[in-house]
This record gives structure tokens, C-alpha cells and sequence, in this order.
């Protein structure tokens, strides 16, 4: 047999035993970690997970209510905030801005905004938001994730309106629907789906968020419905539990890390889901 | 005349609602510098102090109120750097299974598991990297690698579990699904009459790959491992809870660092002094310049390869 | 999508004036790691006593310091003691709450709590990098009998600035020529050596994790962690086992009322039980405060634990204040604090 053939067949075999190897390896690890967040937070969840204060240490029973609705508090308005703002830009660069050079600069900025290290951001709005109003709060831990949110949702939202035809708009404008009706009630209505999938992947990742919180909602004990106190989130909680002492945090710590795991990756698989419905 | 008003109407509407628009997508550029802004008034007071010497001095005295970045750029950069070591080989393997061996059936359920492991929160890696994978690198990876490999400086140090490497090797883990979707992308933009003409001149899969498919998308390529690079350096918690927050320069890998995130995690709220909190935010203000310039490259690179890569 | 943002800016209404209706009870402190069990003890038996919630966060002193300056908080609390200088400067007052000691812990196989034997010199070098082997002759020759392992020694120290530190370093700089000039004391020091944990919880951790090392912590943080602590020389040449009563014995001495500031540092005292490494954890409040509900609520909070948290803290093993010293306190509360001019505090 021709030696040089055999030489190629067999690093040909090797490369791909390697690329097979890699995916294992990523897959590996992924199981591997959640197995480890379902097995360790499993037991931690119960009623009073839920609907229970945490307690002091050495003090029996508790939860994380107070973190869990903080979560939600801090998330729901980061997503007021980031949301309209984002969708509104995206119109602007899908609708208007297009080959501008003001859309270029707004895509090359919420493009590196998008990987922007979240802790300055945290660091930013603490310079801007805490410092000068004397106090933690719950709407700076919202200002930051809204931040870290934004151009997330800018380029997805400038994405899906793109692949709207822009045959769909002539057709409409040549009905002689005004500009902003035909992107209000045709251009959105085709994009929908793309843009809720995107705003849903942006909540998710941002819920998961701690670095920016650390230094704005900071933390709280206790309940909290005021937007300018501070406030406990899963997250934060997740990071002072896990470097605690206590064995009771180191439960509580994984109760909250599975918590926030499931709903992170619940929220990604039914955006695949809607991602696949459509094509 | 009802036309008339109409029109009217319409373009009041229509200025509105542009005005809008382009007043939010203004707001990007807006936030961006007034990131850069607030980060430098916040610092100069550690700009003016220590001036270019913040950039290679390696002191952190917050006794005497003495503070250089160095330790802290080193821990970022170098961190980063091993990171995308481990994980550009193991991305681009991913990639190729992903495009090119994969069964259709398989190719679903996997790429959806890799991009599972990109939306798990970064707390969740640091706090499984300091309970789970810690103990064992410190029970079963480092001594062999220390007994083994310690004639090389950079495989000594304690074995603890904490320090340089494992953090580099979780940042691993988490940049590799980032990597490997952008990659797996670029490769299915390979045109298919590339490749058949490899196969067609009798070439093997691995030296179609390898001669035709990597090359002809080595700037898009360039641009994922950067985009990874971005990734990791901003990265904050998993390293926090691994580097093992030292402010000193160590070639030893199995030695404990610090990088300017987790500096920023670990003693943000806790500088009294303004200086100690200016030099804090000049550090910020650096990573923040890093990863710009670090991101800025890779999109040039992934813009380039688009416009080559479709046209 | 108006209808989403219109039901999100009606939820935002609903959060925001929820909370004015439940204004005003619920004080915020934050600081020193050290007194954190203890603090949350309190603050939860005293919000299911009145309702009135004390957020209390261990961000460590040199957070609570740098966050009652910022007005951040309606309290700091710290385990080192700021300087007149620094408490005028700032209109800040001080006082203590509890006094505590901290233990050097170590991570060593085969060493039960009690059995390693520390002069102030060898634990110095150690945290210099001086001694880097267990087995080095300067340990052994204090430790005859200890099965000490040839390992390197790993040095825990904290990564944040903190009150435990300022202790632990004011303490070697007082009793070690070499540790005085190299690094010096504060809440952050330049350490010579070692890996960085985050608060007392993170040394804790550390030190657990960690084979063959040694970190400080906490006298109540290595009880409950189970933590091994070592023995010390203090001054009069005694090997002493951190307790109750040697830090009682070390705070004896005190002198509060002469003290400007109630400044008072309790480290490297005389007396035959002194533990070496005692001091008091302190709060800090403003003496014009901005929010003078919340500052007599905070008055009204640490007035109720000097006067039934002593139990309490005996629990958790913290030595509570005694009442001649919390009578002088609140003194100085009536004679500074003040809002418009009037005393916020009277009892």
C-alpha cells in the first residue's frame, strides 16, 4: 500500500478523533456542572426557600425570599428600562440610520458594549448613581443591568427588523400608511417573534448578572419594596453565602444557584424553541 | 384639504417617532462616553498622583497609599491569554464535529448544549470552580503536575487548588461555547464548491479543513478567539472566587494572582482612602480601555471576513 | 408593546409607593466582618421585638469607614478604631459594641486546636515569607513533641480592607522590629506573602481548603468553623489559648473615658492571661446626621444591645460591652449627636 496514503488516511482519523474528543469534552462539562447544581440544590429547595427571610447564622429554617423577589424587582425594571430603549435604537439603525455614519459608530459601540467588562459597569453607575445620592439602591442595580442589557438588545432588535423584506414596507407605504405606522404595525408585527426571543435571552442573561450589582443594589436582609434602598438578589447572595463559613449558606448558596440555572436555561430553551417554530 | 392635514399629521407622526429612535440610538454613544468620562474624573486624582507609573509599578500599599496596576494587568492579561491556550484548540474541534462530522440528528441537541453552557451565569462557574473543581485539582492535578512538570518555572507553587491556572482553566470552560458557535458560523459561510473541489482532487476531511476551510475564514476566526479574548478579560466572578487575589507577579502558574476584576470585586466597597478608590477606578478605566481596543480589533476582523467572506 | 410599557411603569409605581407607605424602619449598616453574627443576631431578635429592620451587611471596616463617610449608610461599624483626627474631620463618633480576640488558625495534619505554640516573632516571619516549612527549627524548637510535616506553609491573609487585619497587624508591628518597618499596620497592608480571601468567611474558607495553611480569623469564626487556632506568647511570657477570659483579661486594663475618641487598641497587653491579639469592634455614626429618624433609630437599636444583647453575645462568644462603659457611651451619645442643634438621643 502507498505509505503517504496511509500517512494521510491516519491523520485525517487522529484530527477528527480530536474535534470528536472536543465536543465531549464540552458536553462533559456542561452535564458535569449541572449535575452538581441540581444534586447539591436540590435539597435546599423548599417552602421556606420561597416565601422565608433568611436567618442568622446558627438560626434553623430560612430562605431566600426577600433575594428571589429582589431578583425580580431589580430584573423586571432593567427590562422597562433596557427594553423600549433598546427596541427604539434598533429601529433607528434598521428603519432610519442604516448605512449612516452615525449607525456605523452606534453598531461598533453596541457592539463592544455588549462584551464590556460588567463590573466597571457597576463601578460606573456606583460613581454615578450611588455616590452622589448618598445611598445604595435597587434602581441603581436596575440603571447597570439596563446597561448591560441595552446593546443587546439594540443589535438583536436591528437584526430581526432587517429580515423584514423591505417589499412589506413598500407595500404598505404605497397603501399611504405614514412611516412610523408601517414600522409600528408591520415591520414589528413580522419582527415579534425574533425580538421577543432576543429581549428574553437578554433577561436571562442579565438575572444571572452579579459584578454590577455588588457595588449598586448591594444587599439587605430583609424585604424590600423601595426602588432607593437596598436591596438582596440571588446572585449577590449566591456570592456572600458561597465564601461564608456556614455550612447552612453553602446549602442556601445552591439552592440559589440551581434557582437562577433553571430559570436561565428554561428561558434559553424556549427561545430556541421559538427560534425553531419559525424557521 | 383633509388630505392636506393628513399629511400633515403624518409627518409630525413620522418626525416624532424618528426623533425618538434616533434619540436612543444617540444614547449608545452618549453612555459610552459618559462611561469613559465619569471612570476618568473619578480617577484622575490617581492619574495625576502616580501619573504613567500606575501602569508598571507593581506596589499595592494601602498602608503608605502606594498603588500600581501592574500585578493586576499581568493577572488579567496572562489569565486570558492561557485561557484561550486551552480553549481555541477545543473550540475549533467543536466547531469542525459541529459543521462538518456531525450527524444531523446530533447536530441539533449538541450545538444547543454548548450554547446551554454560554447562558449558565458566571457566579454559578466561579462557585462550582471553588467547591468542586478546586478540591479536586489541588488532590489529583496539581501534585502531578508539580511532580512532573515542575522542572519548568512555570508548573511550581503550592498545591491549593487556587491560583492562576485554575482560574485561567475555568475561563476556559466558560469562553470555549462563545468560541466555538462564532466559529461554527463562520464555517458553515465556506462555500460548498470549496470544499467539494477539496474532496474532488482526492483530499482527506482533516486536509480539506485544514487547508481549505481554516484559511479561507482565518480573519473571521481571529476576530471569535478576540471576541473570546474580550470575554475574559472582563470576566469577574469565576476568577474571583479561583485567582486567589494576590497582588504579586508569580511566573509560577499554580501561584495565586489577582486580576483587575476581581481586585475591583474584592475591594471596591472597602477603600477608605480617595486615593486607594481612585487608583480602584483607573484600574476599571484600564480594563474598560483593554477590552475596547481588544473588541474594537475583533469586530474590524469579523466585519472584514463578512464582506470577503459573502461577496 | 405600549401596553408592556405601560404595565411595567405601573409596576415600577406600585414598588415605589409601596414603599413609601412602609417608610422609615428600616436602618442600614454596614462594615466589619467580625461582629456579623452577632449584629444579625441581634437585628433579628430586635425586628421580631419591634418591627424596626436592621440591614446589616459584613462588607468589612474598611467598607463601613469609607460608607458612613460617603452617608451611604446610616452606620458604619469597624474593628479598628479611627483616629481623632479622622472621627473630627469626618463628624463621625465611635463606640465599642463588643470586644473580641483574633486566632491565628491552622490547616495541618495531625494538629489538634491548641497544640501549635506561636511567638509573636515566629508568626511574624511566617507572614513575611521568612519561614516557609512547618517543620522549620524555630517552630520546633517552641513545639517539642509536634509531629510537624517538611510542607510549605501557605499564608492566608484577607484580600479586603479590614478591621481583623488592622488587629492582627497593629499586634506583629507592636511586638516585631522587622514586621514594623517592612509592612506596617492598617486595614490593608502590603502583604509579603500569601493568598487573599474575602472577609473572615473567605480566610475561613481558605484555610480549610487549603493544605498546610494559616490564615487569622475571628475568635468566633474559628469556633464555629471548627477551625484549629494555635497558642500564643503574649507579653508577660505566657502561652495563652484564646477564650473568653484571656480577652477579657486583655480588655481589663481599659482606660475608655481617658481615651480621646474611645480610641482604645487592645492588642499586645500585659497581664499573666492577656490574649494578645484582643480589641474591640466599633460603630460609627455621624454626628450631624442627615437623617435623623434613622439616626435615633439606630441609637434606639444599640441602646436595646447594650442593654439586653450581653446574653446573646456570650452565645456567640463575644465579650459584651460592660454598663459602666455603655453608661459613658451614651453619654457622649446625648452630648454629639446632634440634629438642628437639639440631641437626637435622650433616654
Amino acid at each position: 500500500m502507498d505509505l503517504h496514503y496511509i500517512k494521510r488516511k491516519a491523520i485525517n482519523l487522529l484530527a477528527l478523533a480530536a474535534s470528536l474528543l472536543s465536543a465531549v469534552f464540552g458536553i462533559v462539562f456542561l452535564f458535569w456542572i449541572l449535575k452538581d447544581v441540581l444534586t447539591l440544590g436540590m435539597p435546599a429547595i423548599n417552602a421556606s426557600f420561597f416565601t422565608e427571610l433568611p436567618t442568622p447564622a446558627g438560626v434553623e429554617g430560612g430562605g431566600l425570599a426577600n433575594a428571589i423577589l429582589g431578583t425580580l424587582m431589580i430584573t423586571v425594571i432593567a427590562t422597562a428600562i433596557g427594553v423600549p430603549a433598546g427596541i427604539m435604537a434598533g429601529t433607528y439603525l434598521s428603519e432610519y440610520g442604516r448605512k449612516s455614519r452615525v449607525a456605523s459608530v452606534v453598531r461598533f459601540l453596541a457592539d463592544i458594549l455588549v462584551s464590556a467588562p460588567s463590573i466597571v459597569i457597576g463601578v460606573f453607575v456606583y460613581a454615578l448613581l450611588v455616590k452622589p445620592f448618598g445611598g445604595f439602591s435597587a434602581i441603581a442595580g436596575s440603571v447597570a443591568l439596563s446597561i448591560i442589557m441595552l446593546p443587546v438588545v439594540i443589535r438583536t432588535a436591528e437584526e430581526m427588523l432587517k429580515l423584514v423584506p423591505d417589499s412589506t414596507r413598500e407595500a404598505a407605504l404605497a397603501l399611504g400608511a405614514p412611516h412610523w405606522m408601517v414600522t409600528v404595525k408591520v415591520v414589528y408585527r413580522g419582527a415579534i417573534r425574533g425580538i421577543t426571543t432576543g429581549v428574553m435571552l437578554a433577561v436571562a442573561r442579565v438575572s444571572g448578572e452579579t459584578a454590577p450589582l455588588l457595588f449598586t443594589s448591594f444587599n439587605n436582609s430583609f424585604w424590600n419594596f423601595k426602588l432607593t434602598e437596598p436591596t438582596a438578589t440571588l446572585t449577590v447572595t449566591i456570592f456572600n453565602y458561597a465564601l461564608g463559613p456556614y455550612e447552612e449558606w453553602h446549602q442556601m448558596a445552591w439552592g440559589a444557584a440551581f434557582l437562577i440555572t433553571a430559570l436561565v436555561l428554561f428561558v434559553t430553551l424556549i427561545s430556541r424553541v421559538i427560534v425553531r417554530g419559525k424557521a | 384639504m383633509q388630505v392636506f392635514d393628513r399629511h400633515k399629521s403624518y409627518k409630525i407622526g413620522d418626525a416624532l417617532f424618528k426623533g425618538i429612535a434616533y434619540f436612543f440610538a444617540l444614547s449608545v454613544i452618549v453612555l459610552m462616553a459618559l462611561i469613559f468620562i465619569v471612570l476618568l474624573k473619578e480617577s484622575w486624582l490617581s492619574i495625576k498622583t502616580f501619573g504613567f507609573k500606575f501602569l508598571y509599578s507593581t506596589a499595592w500599599d494601602p498602608v503608605s497609599g502606594d498603588f500600581g496596576a501592574l500585578p493586576a494587568i499581568f493577572g488579567t492579561i496572562v489569565s486570558s491569554l492561557i485561557a484561550i491556550i486551552i480553549a481555541l484548540p477545543i473550540s475549533l474541534g467543536i466547531a469542525i464535529f459541529l459543521t462538518e462530522m456531525a450527524p444531523k440528528w446530533l447536530k441539533g441537541p449538541i450545538g444547543t448544549a454548548i450554547e446551554l453552557l454560554a447562558s449558565i451565569p458566571s457566579i454559578i462557574y466561579g462557585m462550582w470552580g471553588l467547591f468542586i473543581l478546586a478540591p479536586l485539582l489541588s488532590e489529583y492535578v496539581e501534585p502531578y503536575i508539580i511532580d512532573y512538570l515542575g522542572f519548568i518555572p512555570i508548573f511550581r507553587g503550592a498545591p491549593m487548588g487556587i491560583g492562576m491556572l485554575p482560574a485561567a482553566f475555568i475561563l476556559a470552560i466558560m469562553i470555549i461555547p462563545f468560541i466555538s458557535s462564532v466559529a461554527r458560523d463562520i464555517f458553515r459561510m465556506v462555500p460548498p464548491i470549496l470544499k467539494e473541489s477539496g474532496y474532488g482532487v482526492g483530499a482527506t476531511k482533516w486536509e480539506v479543513i485544514s487547508k481549505v476551510v481554516i484559511p479561507y475564514t482565518k480573519s473571521g476566526i481571529i476576530g471569535a478567539v478576540i471576541l473570546g479574548l474580550g470575554r475574559a478579560l472582563g470576566e469577574t466572578m469565576a476568577v474571583t472566587f479561583l485567582i486567589g487575589n494576590s497582588h504579586d507577579i508569580s511566573i509560577a502558574l499554580l501561584d495565586p494572582a489577582t486580576s483587575i476584576s476581581a481586585t475591583l470585586a474584592n475591594e471596591f466597597t472597602e477603600a477608605v482612602e480617595d486615593i486607594y478608590l481612585s487608583s480602584l477606578i483607573e484600574l476599571g478605566l484600564i480594563l474598560f480601555v483593554i477590552t475596547f481596543i481588544v473588541l474594537g480589533l475583533a469586530k474590524i476582523l469579523i466585519n472584514r471576513f463578512s464582506y470577503t467572506g459573502r461577496r | 408593546m405600549k401596553k408592556i410599557t405601560l404595565i411595567l411603569a405601573l409596576l415600577v409605581m406600585c414598588f415605589g409607593s409601596s414603599g413609601l407607605a412602609l417608610a422609615e424602619n428600616l436602618i442600614n449598616g454596614a462594615g466589619a466582618t467580625f461582629p456579623y453574627p452577632l449584629y444579625s443576631k441581634w437585628a433579628y431578635e430586635y425586628a421580631k421585638k419591634t418591627g424596626v429592620k436592621l440591614n446589616y451587611q459584613s462588607i468589612g471596616s474598611g467598607g463601613g469607614i469609607k460608607q458612613i463617610k460617603a452617608k451611604t449608610v446610616d452606620f458604619g461599624a469597624s474593628d479598628a478604631p479611627l483616629t481623632v483626627k479622622d472621627l473630627s474631620d469626618s463628624d463621625l463618633l465611635q463606640f465599642p459594641m463588643a470586644i473580641g480576640g483574633v486566632v491565628p488558625v491552622v490547616n495541618i495534619k495531625g494538629v489538634q486546636a491548641g497544640q501549635l505554640k506561636l511567638t509573636a516573632d515566629v508568626l511574624a516571619d511566617i507572614f513575611l515569607g521568612k519561614i516557609t516549612k512547618w517543620n522549620d527549627k524555630r517552630i520546633a524548637a517552641i513545639n517539642a513533641g509536634l509531629n510537624l510535616p517538611d510542607d510549605t506553609i501557605t499564608v492566608v491573609h484577607r484580600s479586603d480592607g479590614s478591621g481583623t487585619t488592622w488587629i492582627f497587624t497593629n499586634y506583629l508591628d507592636k511586638a516585631n522590629a522587622d514586621w514594623h518597618s517592612k509592612v506596617g499596620f492598617g486595614t490593608a497592608v502590603n502583604w509579603p506573602a500569601g493568598v487573599g480571601g474575602k472577609g473572615n468567611e473567605g480566610v475561613a474558607t481558605y484555610v480549610k481548603r487549603i493544605k498546610n495553611s494559616i490564615g487569622y480569623v475571628e475568635y468566633a469564626y474559628a469556633l464555629q468553623n471548627k477551625l484549629v487556632h494555635t497558642k500564643l506568647q503574649n507579653k508577660d511570657k505566657n502561652f495563652v489559648e484564646p477564650s473568653m477570659e484571656t480577652f477579657t483579661a486583655a480588655a481589663s486594663g481599659a482606660d475608655w473615658k481617658g481615651t480621646p475618641g474611645f480610641a482604645v487598641i487592645l492588642t499586645d497587653q500585659s497581664g499573666k492571661n492577656a490574649w494578645p491579639i484582643a480589641g474591640a469592634t466599633f460603630i460609627l455614626v455621624q454626628e450631624n446626621p442627615t437623617n435623623c429618624a434613622n439616626a435615633k433609630a439606630v441609637l434606639q437599636f444599640f441602646d436595646w444591645a447594650y442593654e439586653n444583647g450581653g446574653q446573646m453575645a456570650k452565645s456567640l462568644d463575644y465579650v459584651p460591652i460592660p454598663k459602666n462603659v455603655a453608661q459613658i457611651m451614651e453619654d457622649a451619645w446625648a452630648k454629639k449627636i446632634k440634629c438642628n442643634g437639639a440631641p437626637v438621643w435622650t433616654k
